[in-house]
This record gives structure tokens, C-alpha cells and sequence, in this order.
């Protein structure tokens, strides 16, 4: 689905974020990047969607090619790529259902937008993944009354009613506490299921990306140190994208953490077997 | 170094280094200079006589004020309709002409840094540099006396003035919700609408109907230099001395500038 080859990112000044990256996402698959912080995980799924323009390399959706396109084309490949934010970035003084119609801004014309005369079918649409992230009551609520979860909600129905073919997820939880993360988590990894997604997810937490994606990268500086399920992320593993620390404790932790949660693991598990895992771990 | 290390180990701490500490002290010295110096620059040429006579003076005028000629208050009517006409519809003309000077002037949202911003700066510099009255007369001379000197005297005075806070207003937005509607494939146009509008709708708001206030308060006084209102009827007043009547437009004015400024702290707090 997305195939990404040789991907640099210099800015003006300093170093570079990305250097020669390279991986592939198929369909339906979650990933998990992780990393400290300015390794370049951020930059990476922006230069996805050009909200970051790279420097050199290539990047493919489908049989587009993304790093070519500007105007009306960047627009159309934008469609297909729902974006998830860190601290929602919903724009907070319109309604619920207006941040999600905000969605189909790509399908729609100016004054359509501007007068609110969204096609019926884009608002059955709207009602419908209103429905599945759970915020139907909440409609006609102004973005900056809900809850951090709720918010994170109508972050991620204005994705899906996009119907994009990838979900790029920059720190989802980052803003929330630990068992509202845990809830959304689970709800990205479930619609990506349901909807054969594929995902970037940026994740600070390594616990929780193990419970949760099928595959995680670890990027250190730029470029691509680790790439493998997580069950292969030990400790060595993560000295190598973070340095050194004592990690048995991390590790651990995810294991009671999946302990705990059993009933969330069964989910996931569930929906893990409807795609292809990876096979072999590669600790680049 | 505010930090002062002893050799035995000891530290200590204080605000400024000695060299600030002079710093501070030649400063406020040279406030308190420059006070004196001002002073006596301020009554040098004042006639003390004048002003030992002052009190006799204002109780002169104060009692020949009192009371207002209640009778000349229909006649006030008519002069402020216009006052309030002029404020409103010159606070409308500014807003639409400053709101797209302002989303020029912006850094985030104008189409050109080096050529379309500095000319929409300029802009704004220049509308706001020239007081309203001074508008007036020009205008009064290029168009003739009357309301419509005032409309667009008031305009051209808030156009600055509105142009200026609502740029402001649009370079502190938040641009992670510009960028996520960026993100959903939405025009630029479409971006505009919703990723910056709705953040600046409650300055704009607020901007707007507070240039309102202001101008009910400036309109008054425009009819001086003959730009239509209510200061044409004060103006006239005072060439007459009809003192009596002078006082009736003060409080009329008085009346009406505290309606204005309650209806703009109520549709503020409404919209915010």
C-alpha cells in the first residue's frame, strides 16, 4: 500500500531528520514507530502527506507517486490519507459534527463547505463513524467542551469519514491518561481492521505499541534501526534505537500490562489473524 | 555574575551583578532628572495669574451651564441619528475593507512576505497615523460638509485600527488545526474557512464591535470641522455661548457613549 524508498529530509538548518529511509506498509497492517524524540518520527509521516516536503526520495500510495504531485493532484493523495494528531488539532470552536464533515473538505467544493451544504451522503457518512467511535450524542457539542478521549474520538472520525486507504498517527495518546490511551489504541487498531487500513502510528509509549501494532519500527536519528514484531523489541532492541537505560523494567510491564488486559488482547489477537503479520525480525 | 563563589565554598546569590546595580541606580537617577527638567519646561510659560483665577473661572461657566435647556432636546434628535449612522456605517465599511488588508498582512497568510505584506503594513500605518478628525478635513473640503465626510473619515481611521488587531489575531493562531485540515486534502480557500476563520471569529468579533464604541465617541465630535453629527449642533452651541445648551449635548453624549460601550460588553461576552 505505501512503499516508501530512499526517503531524506534536510531542513534549512541542522541536521537531517530523515536519512535514506526506506519501508513498506502493506494494507491492513498497523505499524508502531517509535524512537526518542526528534529521531524524525513526526517528520516522517508528514513528508507522507507533504505537510513536510522531503528533500530526496521517493513515496508511493497505491500506484501514486506522492513526492511528484502539487495543486489539485497533492489534494486528491491527501484524501486518502487520514491524519490523527498528537493534541487532536480539532478545530475547537466548531461543532463535533463539523470537525468530522471537515473531513470531506478534499470532496467537496468551496461554498458547499463554506455554507455548511455538505451531500447528504457525506453527512450519512459523518453519522456513521460518529457511531463508531461512540460520540453520537455529541454531536452538535462544541469541539472544546468534550474530554481528551471524546476529542481524540472526533480526531479519529474526521480520518475515517476521509475513507482513506492509511492512517497516519502522530502520538495519539500522548495527551491522555493510561487507560483512555489504551481505548483509543484499541479503537485504531480495531477500524484499521474492519477497514483494511494501513497505519503509522508515532508512539512515545513502548508498552503500549506492543500491546497494540503488529510491527514497530524504531528510528534513532533519522534512520531505521529496528524492524520486526514486537515480541522481537527487547532489550537490546532498545538500547539500540534509545541508548543505553535499563529497559527490563519497560519490557516487563508490557507483559503485565497484557496480563491485565487480557480481554483487550483477545481483541486484538482476533483482529491481528484477519491480516498477514510480519514474519522476520530485522534488527538493521 | 550575580553568583559570587567564596574560596572557603561558600555561595551566594544576588539580583544583579554590581555593574547592573549602577546600571539601575544612573537609570532611575536619570528619570527623576528628566522629571525636574520637565517641570519646569511645563511652567515656564504659564501664566499663574490665569490659573490662580481658575476656580472663579469654571464656577463662572459651571453656573451659567446650569440647568440644561431640556427644550433644545428634540431638536437633537435628528443630529444624533446621524452620529450613530456615521459611527455604524463607517465601522461596516472598515471591517470590509480591513479584513482582507489583514489577511494580507499576516505573515502566515499573505501571499507574498517581500511584496503584498510590507504594502498591507503600509497600509495599516497610514490609516492609523491620521486621526479621524483630520480625516474629517479633508474631507470636508474634497467632498463638502455633511454625513458622508464623516462615513468615510471614521472608515479610513478604522481601517488601521481594525486591519492591525485582526492580523495580529491571525498570526496567533493555532496552526496545528491549519494543518490538519490541511492534511484532509482542503483548498486553500477551504483551509481559510476552516482552519482560520473560526480561530479569529471571537477577536474579530470583539475588534469589531469595540472600533464600534470608539467611533460612537469620535463621530461626536466631527461635527466640529462640519463632518455632520451631533458636534455640528455643539459646535454652534459654543460659538453662541448657549452654555445651557451645551450641556444638554454633553450629557446626551455621555448618555449614549454608556449605551455603546454596554451593548459592546454584551455581544463581546455573547460571542465569546
Amino acid at each position: 500500500m505505501l512503499t516508501i524508498a530512499g526517503l531524506s529530509k534536510r531542513y534549512a538548518k541542522g541536521d537531517k531528520a530523515l536519512d535514506d529511509v526506506s519501508l513498506g506498509v502493506p494494507a491492513g497492517q498497523v505499524v508502531g514507530l517509535i524512537g526518542p524524540s526528534g529521531a524524525g518520527k513526526s517528520t516522517l509521516i508528514r513528508c507522507v502527506n507533504r505537510l513536510v516536503e522531503p528533500t530526496s526520495g521517493s513515496i508511493r500510495l497505491g500506484d501514486t507517486e506522492i513526492t511528484r504531485l502539487g495543486g489539485a493532484g497533492l489534494r486528491r493523495a491527501r484524501r486518502r490519507m487520514g491524519m490523527i494528531f498528537q493534541e487532536y488539532a480539532l478545530v475547537e470552536r466548531l461543532t463535533v459534527m463539523e470537525n468530522v464533515l471537515s473531513g470531506r473538505l478534499g470532496y467537496v467544493g468551496f461554498w458547499r463547505a463554506f455554507l455548511r451544504r455538505f451531500p447528504q451522503a457525506d453527512i450519512d457518512r459523518a453519522f456513521a463513524v460518529l457511531d463508531r467511535v461512540g460520540l453520537l450524542d455529541h454531536v452538535d457539542k462544541r469541539a472544546d467542551q468534550l474530554s481528551g478521549g471524546q476529542r481524540q474520538r472526533v480526531g479519529i472520525a474526521r480520518a475515517l469519514v476521509q475513507e482513506p486507504d492509511i492512517l497516519l498517527v502522530d502520538e495519539p495518546t500522548a495527551s491522555l491518561d493510561p487507560k483512555t490511551s489504551r481505548q483509543i489504541m484499541r479503537l485504531i487498531v480495531e477500524v484499521c481492521a474492519e477497514r483494511q487500513l494501513a497505519a503509522i502510528v508515532n508512539i512515545h509509549d513502548v508498552a503500549l505499541a506492543q500491546m497494540f501494532v503488529q510491527r514497530i519500527i524504531g528510528l534513532r536519528a533519522g534512520r531505521v534501526v529496528f524492524d520486526g514484531p514486537p515480541e522481537a523489541l527487547d532489550t537490546d532492541a532498545l538500547t539500540t534505537i534509545y541508548g543505553e537505560e535499563d529497559w527490563s523494567r519497560t519490557i516487563r510491564e508490557a507483559h503485565d500490562d497484557a496480563a491485565n488486559e487480557a480481554a483487550a488482547q483477545e481483541t486484538v489477537r482476533a483482529l491481528r489473524a484477519q491480516t498477514k503479520p510480519p514474519t522476520v525480525a530485522r534488527a538493521l | 555574575m550575580p553568583v559570587i563563589a567564596y574560596p572557603e565554598g561558600r555561595k551566594s546569590w544576588q539580583r544583579r551583578t554590581p555593574r547592573g546595580q549602577i546600571a539601575v541606580w544612573f537609570g532611575w537617577l536619570l528619570a527623576v532628572a528628566f522629571t525636574a527638567f520637565c517641570w519646569r519646561v511645563m511652567t515656564e510659560g504659564t501664566i499663574w495669574a490665569f490659573v490662580w483665577d481658575a476656580p472663579t473661572q469654571a464656577a463662572d461657566i459651571g453656573a451659567r451651564m446650569i440647568p440644561p435647556r431640556w427644550s433644545y432636546f428634540p431638536t437633537l434628535l435628528k443630529p444624533l441619528w446621524d452620529t450613530l449612522n456615521i459611527a455604524t456605517l463607517g465601522t461596516l465599511a472598515a471591517i470590509a475593507l480591513s479584513v482582507p488588508v489583514a489577511f494580507l498582512a499576516a505573515r502566515n497568510t499573505t501571499p507574498s512576505a517581500t511584496f503584498v505584506r510590507p504594502l498591507a503594513l503600509f497600509l495599516i500605518v497610514a490609516s492609523r497615523s491620521i486621526n479621524s478628525i483630520i480625516w474629517a478635513l479633508l474631507l470636508v473640503a474634497i467632498l463638502g460638509p455633511g454625513v458622508l465626510a464623516g462615513i468615510i473619515a471614521i472608515a479610513l481611521r478604522s481601517i488601521g485600527f481594525i486591519g492591525k488587531l485582526l492580523y495580529e489575531a491571525i498570526e496567533e493562531i493555532d496552526e496545528s488545526q491549519v494543518e490538519a485540515i490541511r492534511a484532509t486534502g482542503a483548498s486553500g480557500a477551504q483551509i481559510l474557512a476552516y482552519g482560520i476563520v473560526p480561530q479569529i471569529m471571537p477577536a474579530f468579533a470583539g475588534i469589531s464591535v469595540f472600533r464600534w464604541d470608539i467611533n460612537i465617541r469620535e463621530s461626536t465630535v466631527l461635527g466640529l470641522v462640519g463632518a455632520g453629527g451631533i458636534g455640528l449642533n455643539l459646535e454652534s452651541s459654543l460659538n453662541t455661548l448657549a452654555w445651557p445648551q451645551v450641556t444638554l449635548i454633553l450629557l446626551v453624549i455621555l448618555a449614549t457613549v454608556v449605551v455603546s460601550e454596554w451593548v459592546s460588553a454584551k455581544v463581546r461576552h455573547a460571542i465569546i
